[in-house]
């Protein structure tokens, strides 16, 4: 952290180390009148994912590639998954989709349990709020590491992740999700243990996280239908008295503008659409139309932005005019918002679309999203696990060619995931990847243009004497950053 | 003061260590790390304080207000581009996390390396590794990294490599527990400075194929029942790890969840020199021999397991599921 004196009456901070997302951020803030005024976000780490699968088997990227990130691992392994499966033109068998679609459901689920209790509502029962009148409750439950909803909801997830141990062998970097289908399947008996594992978790959801039913917060439709959610002692009840104190519902607001690639595929459809939501409405999502662009990001190739097709991977170790060693990826030239809050845009759940349309999207919504698509998804996967079919076959057999290009398309908790996979001679010639919060949190184009973070970030109060200012970190963690997933 | 104080720090890795630390479970992380009175000064997933707040802690230590019982390391160590230790500044900070993680290495009790990347640089130093990775004391399987072979925290230890792709939950509490209590020494470490608590087994240890081993029944394609080491990779005849006798995620292994173990605990285990997920042979022999096992008896033994396989199993090595479940025998009627 340090402060300086911008000139002009403006103050620069630089607020990191970043805490309670995943990996590590700095945010730099120009800050005037009690506000900030600009933001610079910072992806501080380079690893180089990209140019490691270079020249492997393409196969491999199976084992290489959930290893970006430790708490997206399953998204990851699922869009390496789907790219080989393009480029072997194999579909998965019937039970393998459902089953992969319980994989990366369990792992999402349990981000935005993780991302509510473990990094977002900690800042509540920080000692600045002492004097709000539902500060007492806020603390009990939510003091960071401590809080008994934060030890609950630990152990609810430890349970519902019980899901990936009977599956997958494991969570993270589990192999079981293979451009077939999966590689373990499921009997009779596995199927009473999956229901068993999902209905724990249902009952303490609707018990201490929601006050009631997962069908009935699925269903949500009107912004009034929360007032009857605010009465009562859930977790859901203590969000909205907190929102409604600190009008989070006016903080954060970035575009507007949403990006998501289509979740858990059907086999007609998916749980939840595909496509782009603007100030136009939606529309559908043309992937040609994505190009990241350079300009800022310490990276060589700043001439033009790449489709990630032609995108390559090479950090410039001299730049000082860069500031972070995320690309700024771009749809049509512009920045799109992507996680959960625009999963249920693009889908259409009624009480987002009304909550966005009247006051835009913002750190309450973004979170309420998060909330609702938890419930909608359980009551999902308790359908999937009765679909699968012991018996029926769990793994279709491919080849893998010597050439061919595929993207694999997934969403990730915090948003859209895409994989551009090319293979030549029989190896990796280009592997690019553009991460959900590669998406959120990119520095500014080469027109000038910041990034959703960025722009949310405008605006923000800070008080009197603030070095970390507790509005900002409300505004970041509403995205659930995952920051090694950004850079890779 | 009482107690023991960790300080958690993350660099070159995915933070999969501590996602699976957090589904520590009956009894949870809470309860396991304060009954032994394991307090985190800070940690990057839990702890309240962020930015001023966090630099605060860690200055704290540096100047010796706050004693420093271990230093947990999560995640590679990053050297470059050109030796700048620049593909990580701490944010905030300016400074390499490299720098970081040596200041505050002088200063802790013991010294430990959270997973595969920060004991011996791991995935992250893969292939080209363009970040310059290395793990705390090694890089890959030479002594050295960003500490140096001659590292010796204040207890005497070496760094203690807890390796592995991710980490099981309970290896860290208990390595963190034995330290607590002064009951890991030097002679409690591997080869690689695991800990043998859990390195001194091999993930073949009640592997659930076992059956298909001893009859080289083996599984063909992804998703077989049969055992994978001919065919698909797997290398837990070798691979020095309790996966299979204490379980992940309640009952899971890398080998129960249908898929090869692929040696994540080794330095080096990115780089096998084939793809992962198939066996490389000579003349029809899978290469990697099962731990301590002369090769002619193997040879000999396999083509006699070959002869004598049961048809049940040859036939279940190579479905999805059982087609030939155990004929029922009257023990009374022998």
């Amino acid at each position: 952290m340090s402060v300086a004196d911008a000139g002009g009456g403006t103050r620069r901070l630089v607020v990191g180390p970043f805490n309670r997302v995943e990996g590590d951020l700095e945010v730099r803030l120009d800050i005037a009148g009690g506000e900030v005024l600009a933001a610079f976000v910072t992806s501080p780490l380079f690893r180089g994912f990209e140019r490691i699968l270079e020249g492997r088997d393409p196969r491999d990227a199976l084992v290489i590639a959930p290893r970006i990130c430790g708490i997206c691992s399953v998204s990851q392994s699922h869009a390496a998954a789907l790219a080989l499966a393009g480029v072997q033109g194999v579909a998965p068998t019937a039970n393998g989709r459902v089953a992969t679609n319980l994989l990366v459901a369990t792992e999402n689920v349990a981000d935005h349990l993780t991302h509510f209790h473990v990094f977002f509502m900690p800042d509540f029962a920080r000692a600045i709020y002492a004097g709000q009148p539902w500060f007492a409750r806020a603390e009990t439950r939510f003091k960071a590491a401590q809080g008994t909803s934060v030890r609950a909801a630990l152990a609810t997830r430890t349970t519902l992740l019980h899901v990936l141990g009977l599956l997958a062998g494991r969570w993270p970097h589990t192999l079981a999700i293979q451009p077939g289908g999966v590689t373990r399947g499921a009997d009779a008996r596995d199927k009473m243990r999956l229901l068993a594992t999902l209905g724990a978790t249902r009952q303490e959801l609707e018990e201490r996280l929601f006050g009631a039913p997962l069908a009935r917060i699925a269903a949500l439709a009107a912004p009034e239908e929360l007032d009857a959610l605010r009465r009562g002692e859930s977790d859901l009840a203590l969000f909205l008295a907190i929102a409604e104190d600190l009008d989070l519902a006016s903080l954060g607001r970035a575009y507007d503008r949403y990006l998501s690639y289509g979740a858990y595929p059907d086999e007609d459809g998916r749980l939840y659409a595909r496509g782009i939501v603007t100030s136009e409405g939606r529309g559908a999502l043309d992937t040609d139309a994505i190009a990241e662009d350079h300009t800022n990001a310490r990276m060589e190739g700043r001439w033009r932005a790449h489709h990630p097709f032609e995108g390559f991977t090479f950090p410039d170790a001299t730049d000082e005019t860069g500031y972070s060693w995320c690309k700024a990826p771009r749809l049509a030239g512009l920045p799109f918002e992507t996680g959960a809050v625009a999963r249920q845009m693009v889908d259409g759940q009624p009480l987002i679309r009304a909550l966005v349309a009247s006051g835009g999207g913002s750190v309450f919504v973004r979170v309420l999203a998060r909330l609702i698509e938890t419930a909608r998804t359980l009551l999902a996967m308790e359908d999937w696990v009765r679909r699968l079919e012991p018996g029926a076959p769990w793994c279709a057999q491919g080849e893998m060619p010597r050439e061919g290009r595929a993207a694999g398309l997934t969403e990730a908790a915090r948003g859209a995931l895409g994989h551009w996979l090319r293979v030549e001679d029989g190896r990796i010639a280009g592997y690019q990847i553009i991460a959900p919060t590669t998406w959120n949190f990119s520095p500014r184009d080469a027109a000038g243009v910041p990034g959703p973070l960025e722009a949310a970030l405008v605006g923000a109060p800070v008080r009197q004497g603030e070095t970390t200012p507790v509005a900002v970190q409300h505004i970041v963690r509403s995205f659930d950053p995952c920051m090694v997933c950004t850079v890779h | 003061m009482d107690g023991f104080n960790v300080l958690w720090i993350q660099s070159g890795g995915c933070g999969g260590c501590t996602m699976s630390l957090l589904c520590a479970e009956a009894p949870d992380l809470a309860a396991t790390l304060g009954s032994a009175g394991i307090r985190f000064i800070w940690h990057p997933t839990l702890s309240e304080e962020t930015g001023t707040e966090a630099l605060a802690l860690f200055e704290a230590v540096l100047s010796g207000e706050l004693r420093l019982d271990a230093l947990c390391v999560e995640g590679a160590m990053l050297r470059g581009p050109n030796n700048t230790g620049r593909f990580h500044l701490l944010a905030g900070t300016g400074v390499p996390t490299i720098d970081w993680v040596r200041r505050l290495a002088a200063l802790a009790k013991n010294v430990v390396a959270v997973g595969t990347c920060a004991a011996y640089g791991g995935v992250t130093a893969a292939g080209p590794n363009p970040a310059d990775a290395c793990g705390l004391q090694y890089d890959g399987r030479r002594v050295g990294g960003a500490l140096g072979a001659a590292f010796r925290s204040r207890s005497g230890l070496p760094v203690i490599n807890i390796a592995g792709c991710p980490t099981h939950p309970n290896w860290i509490t208990e390595t963190l527990m034995l330290l607590a209590a002064g009951l890991l020494g030097a002679d409690d470490l591997d080869v690689y400075n695991r800990p043998r608590s859990y390195a001194d087994q091999l993930v073949h240890h009640g592997c659930p194929r076992n059956e298909y081993y001893e009859y080289k029944a083996s599984a063909e394609k992804l998703s077989d029942l049969g055992c994978m080491m001919e065919h698909l990779g797997c290398v837990g005849t070798q691979a020095h790890a309790d996966c299979n006798t204490r379980l992940w995620n309640g009952e899971g292994s890398c080998t129960r969840g249908g898929y090869a173990c692929i040696n994540c605990t080794a330095p080096e285990f990115e780089e096998p020199g084939h793809a992962f997920l198939e066996t490389p042979k000579i003349a029809g022999i899978p290469v990697g021999l099962p731990t301590d096992m002369p090769k002619a008896w193997f040879v000999a033994l396999s083509s006699l397991a070959k002869a004598a396989t049961p048809d049940r199993l040859r036939r279940n090595a190579t479905s999805d599921h059982v087609v030939a479940p155990p004929a029922v025998r009257d023990l009374k009627r022998r």
